[in-house]
């Protein structure tokens, strides 16, 4: 098997845009792949700023930054991943929209090529089974923001050979990421708990039972963590928390996991959280965290 | 804006010397009821419309039992409040302050501001079973601890992808372990009677540890 050089990424959202981050910042030529033009030139923006910030802090030298800059190459054209090793697919939470992609990316990409998805909620085996290279397919789930998280759940479908769940493992830990290695089980470890406890806090707000900043003031407070869940979920956004509820409750059926109808009345009104400059909070810029 | 402290039997909340007890005086106009016999102390009471508030410690139970409740229309300058504290750890610097429908506003502002003139956060919240945190907690660690049995992933593997995942400090099952399973049975036993909801129910591991508790006394 080659060695893995040049990594795609498909799909320029919140977990694209940061997986490329990751990728390119390692020192692996990126390409970034998206049918939207506007959602790779909103990567270019936000990639640019972060790594501006990299440089104010002194984690990374001008020098390195233009080398990854240079590294790091938006197209709208699939043939271009021709050229890839890996790829690592985050588009839509779609079962549809990813076997399309990935039927489309087997003819285009050479036989060597490793196919991953950084699916939360969608079974590895199932995605893996509309590719046409389900024993070189394996899950890649980078958390949000992928940029400066270093956990990665890495599962195996059912029919990955072994060698090929190797060698993607090491390609993440030569990311300099933490991979953990979890079942292909409905939201592997993290969205299992993740989804409900999400929408338990949006129900909470639903019925009026605390305000969105009281419940994140209370929750950092008690429990010390870095992010309350409705920062996270306008982190997140509302879009994608619609499709992890349905995938998770579709597989689970677990009451917790069913979307609040809030998050729907949310999305109609615009609120989709950060991506849209507003969800539970208002945001004046559409920056990206960290540096 | 200054408080008096009615004390009747142990606080959860304030178990040791704090500045918050210190600070107060005899004739304060927010009148703070602490300890684990608030209701006897509450009840009796008298000319409760005279102080600027009345802030009464709240255990599992809603603020309601206290101050009765009117179809929905309940509230006045009678507040609940908790500081929130996990099992057997110091109690955090939060400080959970309950308001019913028709709580005085003027009430709710003094003793927001007198909770953080020493130095607390302080979230309102309705007077639900749970308030906010253990509301969002308590579900979370019941699940660990059965994905724990159904092998998802060992303890120290749960533990750590949470933590790493989601930048939690400390996993569930090592946060139950420090602060006793015990102590999360009885909170989930306590909302699981008060909601209905299976999501509270005690996990197996819960009642395990508080059944082995008081087997060895
Ligand atoms: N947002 C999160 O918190 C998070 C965390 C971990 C994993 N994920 C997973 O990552 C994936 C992407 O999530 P996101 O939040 O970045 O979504 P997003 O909506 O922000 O971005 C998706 C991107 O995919 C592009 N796209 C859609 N169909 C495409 C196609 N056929 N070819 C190329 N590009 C296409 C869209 O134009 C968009 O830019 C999902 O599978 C999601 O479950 C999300």
């Amino acid at each position: 098997m080659s060695e893995i050089k040049t990594v795609g990424i498909a799909g320029a959202g919140t977990m694209g845009a940061g997986i490329a981050i990751v990728t390119a910042r390692a020192g692996f030529r990126t390409l970034l792949y998206d049918t939207n033009a506007r959602q790779l030139e909103r990567a270019r923006d936000q990639q640019a700023g972060f790594f501006t910030s990299s440089v104010k802090r002194n984690k990374l030298t001008q020098a390195e930054v233009d080398r990854i800059m240079a590294d790091l190459v938006p197209t709208t054209r699939l043939e271009d991943l021709v050229a890839c090793d890996l790829v690592i697919e985050a588009v839509f939470e779609d079962l549809g929209v990813k076997h399309q992609l990935f039927a489309a990316l087997n003819r285009v990409c050479p036989a060597h090529t490793i196919f991953a998805s950084n699916t939360s909620t969608i079974s590895i085996t199932e995605i893996a089974g509309g590719t046409g290279r389900d024993d070189r397919f394996v899950g890649m789930h980078f958390c949000l923001p992928a940029q400066l998280m270093k956990l990665v759940e890495m599962s195996p479908g059912m029919n990955t050979k072994p060698d090929v769940f190797d060698a993607a493992w090491q390609f993440c830990a030569a990311l300099g990421q933490k991979p953990v290695r979890t079942q292909d089980s409905p939201g592997f470890v993290l969205n299992y708990f993740l989804i409900p406890f999400n929408n338990d806090a949006i129900r909470m707000v639903e019925a009026g039972i605390a305000e969105p900043a009281d419940i994140d003031l209370a929750i950092k407070t008690a429990m010390g963590y870095a992010m309350g869940p409705m920062e996270l979920l306008d982190l997140i956004g509302m879009d994608t928390q619609v499709l992890l509820c349905a995938a998770m409750h579709g597989l689970t059926h677990e009451p917790r996991a069913t979307c609040p109808a809030l998050v729907k009345r949310m999305i109609a009104a615009g609120r989709l959280g950060r991506k849209s400059g507003r969800g539970f909070f208002q945001y004046e810029r559409d920056a990206m965290f960290g540096a | 804006m200054a408080h008096r402290i009615i004390q009747a039997g142990d606080s959860r909340s304030f178990p040791a010397a704090h500045a918050f007890l210190i600070g107060a005086i005899a004739n304060g106009d927010i009148h703070v009821y602490i300890g684990a016999r608030v209701g006897e102390a509450f009840t009796r009471s008298t000319n409760r419309d005279q102080c600027t508030a009345h802030l009464v410690e709240l255990g599992d139970e809603c603020l309601g039992v206290h101050t009765g409740e009117a179809r929905g229309n309940e509230g006045s300058n009678v507040l609940g409040f908790a500081r929130f504290r996990m099992g057997s750890a110091e109690p955090s610097n939060l400080i959970e302050l309950v308001k019913q429908p028709q709580t005085s506003p003027a009430a709710l502002v003094a003793c927001k501001a007198l909770f953080e003139l020493f130095g607390f956060k302080v979230a309102v919240c309705s007077d639900v079973p749970g308030r906010i945190v253990n509301r969002l907690i308590r579900p979370y660690l019941n699940a660990a601890l059965r994905r724990l049995d159904e092998r998802l992933a060992s303890a120290g593997d749960l533990d750590a992808t949470l933590k790493m995942g989601l930048g939690y400090p400390e996993g569930p099952i090592a946060l139950l372990e420090r602060t006793g399973l015990a102590a999360h049975f009885d909170v989930t036993q306590a909302l699981y009677e008060w909601t209905g909801d299976a999501a509270f129910a005690p996990a197996r591991r819960a009642r395990v540890a508080k059944l082995r508790g008081a087997a060895q006394g």
